[in-house]
């Protein structure tokens, strides 16, 4: 199975003049002949799969994907309804699509498959499937945009789908179906009337697209808030797609960016823009914001859990408490990553035997930061903290999917768990809950202790072993 | 020709719930119940108006909604599928309507003359939206009745509340202008909820209604405010305290719904008629009736 990862991004116009009226406006044209542009570079990439991401697809219950293999129907568009109809008939990978679900919700994400006839696909993603795969060849998956998701779920919602890409081994072709400004025209207009609705959205416009032709998609990310307040209507959904963009391409700020196409679609901003995921080599993020693995935001009214944000329960420990940090050793058969966190003695992150792999214990440490996600256990005085259980074991899973990715295998390669908790009576519930959620999905065979201390102010750790297949 | 009067006006909500939990023949998915405090306020609505002869209905959805100008159903005849792309669980629903063109293309004409930016739908391929089709079916299940369909214009997202109602406030007029100068007796409908946060998960069972309330006692402050101001007769106080309640109660009224309602109904300064308050995953919904008939001039 080859590698999976993401092969191109485009941004592309949600509007259907593109589909309908391209000769009406020569700007229409200008679009529609960069979508063509972009249909035939896809086609030289041998892509396996086009996830999109549609603005136009508000969702309240979580996120929503498309997984009727083959959605058929008429879409008209609620306001250009004079322009026509757009025929549709996508062949949707519906693999992936459950298999994306699943990873939401590993993730802490609410999310759902839709597969009903009849669905309506909206008008964003009819317009970029049918202009960017006109021959249906390559498979594709659509996903709704949540109107209360914030950075997090949104980020997390990508990382998500990236599992799958790499569980599946797919070259995929990412796609935001979005307007920049959004600003359009209230009244009718005349094609050749058509132009951005003012100097304040074109300026802004062109800021973001300078952003694009550098390949800075990270920074677009974190200018989403104030892109949005500036040059956006306050539609249901907000200037999200950016954040989905750049989680898909790892938050990058090197992509090589070229800008095919800009002009105005009854006033708003549209634009095609190529992301290839080639390193430009210039340009780093200027700030970061907090990067996200597990969402852990309110999304359990009806549960009345506790309303925490992601962003506040991932406070990084002092870094320089705790036993010192080792470099892993290298014997024969060791397999280390820097994805994961360097250990507090002299072993590996794991060691290799024939197709069997055995994990050093691991805990919910961050690489780098050596921050405790869902916070310490105790402070440097031993004083007790309080902690979220749930947010240590979804990070000590990932790290112990780091491992494993770097040896080769799979989560789903995994045949034993032991896992070490320091507080049972307190931690079982939730360590349990996260477990169901994983690794419970996957299979193995668990056996839980209860222990007095870990070498760091952590709360769970577990030792893994994983046949690596023949 | 006699002058035409509007006969009735009703705030009638539209959640998808409520047809999914009647279980009608035109709706695939099944349910056991639910929402039945609706359910019923419904019936109440139906029965209320039962003896009240009307030749049309005209209805405004949040759910057709048009950035540029505001649109009316311009053909004949409507039928198809409607899936909710929000409750598709819920709601599959296999619609047949038809329209009244003639009081349509009055109203259209009316609007356009005073000034707003109108268009007719007359695309056959497209779909009526499902906020139309569940209050078309909660108001009246038999679809016997000829409709006018209206589009929300979402001038409360281009620019304010203030600029949404002042547009309504004309629509609302003109609407009602045209409806006299046709001779027809008409039931004019805002469809929408009153205060709009939703709950972002669904019980396993979505009828669940154990799970069922406000999202807030702050949602549920506006909503009896709003409540106690239709059945006090006190109209004009809800459209100045319009902007307030829309931003602060999330409220659907941003879709200019029930400013037009009221509008077209002459900003009424007798009692509505409450005939049930519920919520729906959390959003509060009120179904109210305004008995034009026996309140106005010309009354029965």
């Amino acid at each position: 199975m080859s590698e999976g990862k993401i092969v191109a991004s485009f941004v592309v116009p949600v509007h259907p003049h593109t589909v309908l009226a391209p000769d009406q406006n020569p700007g229409w044209k200008r679009l529609r002949e960069a979508f063509d542009q972009a249909a035939q570079t896809i086609r030289e990439l041998d892509a396996d799969l086009i996830v999109v991401y549609s603005t136009t697809w508000p969702s309240v219950i979580g996120h929503q994907i498309q997984s009727d293999p083959n959605p058929e129907w008429v879409m008209v568009d609620h306001d250009f309804h004079d322009l026509g109809s757009i025929p549709y008939s996508f062949n949707i990978d519906q693999k992936f699509a459950h298999a994306w679900d699943d990873a939401n919700k590993a993730r802490g994400l609410q999310s759902r498959c839709v597969n009903y006839k009849g669905f309506p696909i909206d008008v964003g993603s009819v317009v970029a499937l049918t202009l960017l795969n006109p021959d249906n060849k390559i498979p594709a998956v659509i996903v709704s945009s949540n109107v209360y998701a914030n950075r997090s779920e949104t980020t997390v919602m990508a990382k998500a789908c990236l599992d799958v890409v790499k569980a599946q081994g797919k070259k995929v072709v990412a796609v935001t179906a979005m307007s920049l400004s959004n600003r359009m025209f209230t009244d009718f207009i005349e094609p050749s009337e058509d132009k951005i609705h003012s100097l304040k959205d074109h300026e802004w416009n062109q800021k973001i697209l300078e952003f694009l032709r550098q390949g800075r998609l990270e920074d677009v990310g974190q200018l989403s808030r104030t892109i949005q307040r500036q040059i956006r209507v306050q539609k249901v959904v907000a200037f999200k797609p950016m954040w989905w963009l750049s989680a898909m391409n790892g938050n990058r700020n090197d992509l090589t960016g070229n800008v095919m196409a800009y002009e105005a679609i009854h006033g708003a901003g549209g634009a095609v823009v190529h992301l290839d995921p080639t390193p430009s080599g210039v340009g780093d993020k200027e700030y970061d914001e907090e990067d996200i693995e597990y969402f852990h935001g309110e999304r359990g009214v009806l549960d009345a859990v506790e309303d925490i944000q992601a962003e506040e329960i991932t406070p990084a420990t002092n870094q320089n408490s705790g036993p010192e940090l080792w470099e892993p050793t290298e014997r024969e058969g060791s397999v280390n990553t820097d994805s994961a966190p360097k250990p507090v003695g002299a072993y590996p992150h794991a060691r290799r035997v024939g197709n069997m792999l055995y994990l050093s214990g691991v805990g919910p440490r961050q690489p780098g930061t050596n921050a405790i996600p869902g916070g310490p256990i105790h402070d440097e005085n031993d004083e007790p903290l309080d902690y979220d259980i749930k947010a240590q074991t979804h990070a000590v899973v990932e790290n112990v999917r780091r491992v494993v990715e770097e040896a080769g295998g799979t989560m789903d390669q995994v045949v034993d768990v032991t896992t070490f908790l320091v507080d049972m009576k307190r931690d079982f519930s939730g360590y349990n809950e996260v477990w169901a959620e994983t690794l419970g999905k996957v299979g193995p065979t668990r056996t839980t202790l209860a222990i007095d201390a870990l070498p760091t102010p952590i709360a769970v750790e577990m030792k893994v072993i994983v046949h690596l297949g023949e | 020709m006699g002058k035409g009067k509007i006969v009735a006006g009703c705030l009638a909500p539209h959640p998808p719930h409520l047809v999914y939990a009647e279980n009608p023949p035109q709706n695939e998915p099944t349910a056991e119940g639910g929402w039945e405090q609706l359910r019923w306020g419904y019936e109440r609505l139906r029965a209320s108006l039962a003896n009240v002869e009307y030749d049309a209905i005209v209805v405004l959805s949040p759910h057709w909604q048009t950035y540029v100008g505001t649109h009316f159903l311009g053909l004949p005849h409507f039928e198809g599928l409607s899936v909710d792309p929000v409750f598709p669980n819920l709601f599959r629903y296999h619609y047949d309507l038809n329209i009244d063109v003639d009081l349509t293309q009055a109203i259209h004409n009316e609007a356009q003359a005073s000034g707003l930016s109108v268009k007719l739908m007359e695309n056959p391929d497209f779909r009526v939206d499902y906020g139309t089709i569940v209050t078309g079916h909660m108001f009246n299940p038999t679809w016997d009745k000829p409709m006018v369909v209206i589009s929300s214009n979402r001038s409360s997202q281009y620019y304010s509340v203030e600029v949404m109602q002042d547009m309504m406030i004309e629509l609302g007029k003109v609407t009602r202008k045209a409806i006299e100068e046709s001779g027809k007796r008409v039931v004019v409908i805002a469809s929408n909820s009153l205060s709009h946060r939703h709950f972002t998960t669904e019980s396993e069972v979505p009828e669940d209604m154990s799970k069922e309330h406000i999202t807030s006692h702050a949602m549920h402050l506006w909503d009896m405010r709003m409540i106690d101001y239709m059945v006090k007769g006190q109209s004009q106080r809800i459209l100045d305290e319009m902007p307030e309640f829309t931003e602060q109660a999330i409220a659907e009224s941003d879709g200019g719904a029930f400013s037009w309602l009221l509008s077209a109904l002459n900003v009424p300064d007798y009692p509505a008629i409450l005939h049930g308050y519920g919520t729906i995953i959390g959003t509060g919904n009120a179904i109210v009736e305004w008995p034009c008939h026996a309140h106005e001039e010309g009354m029965e």
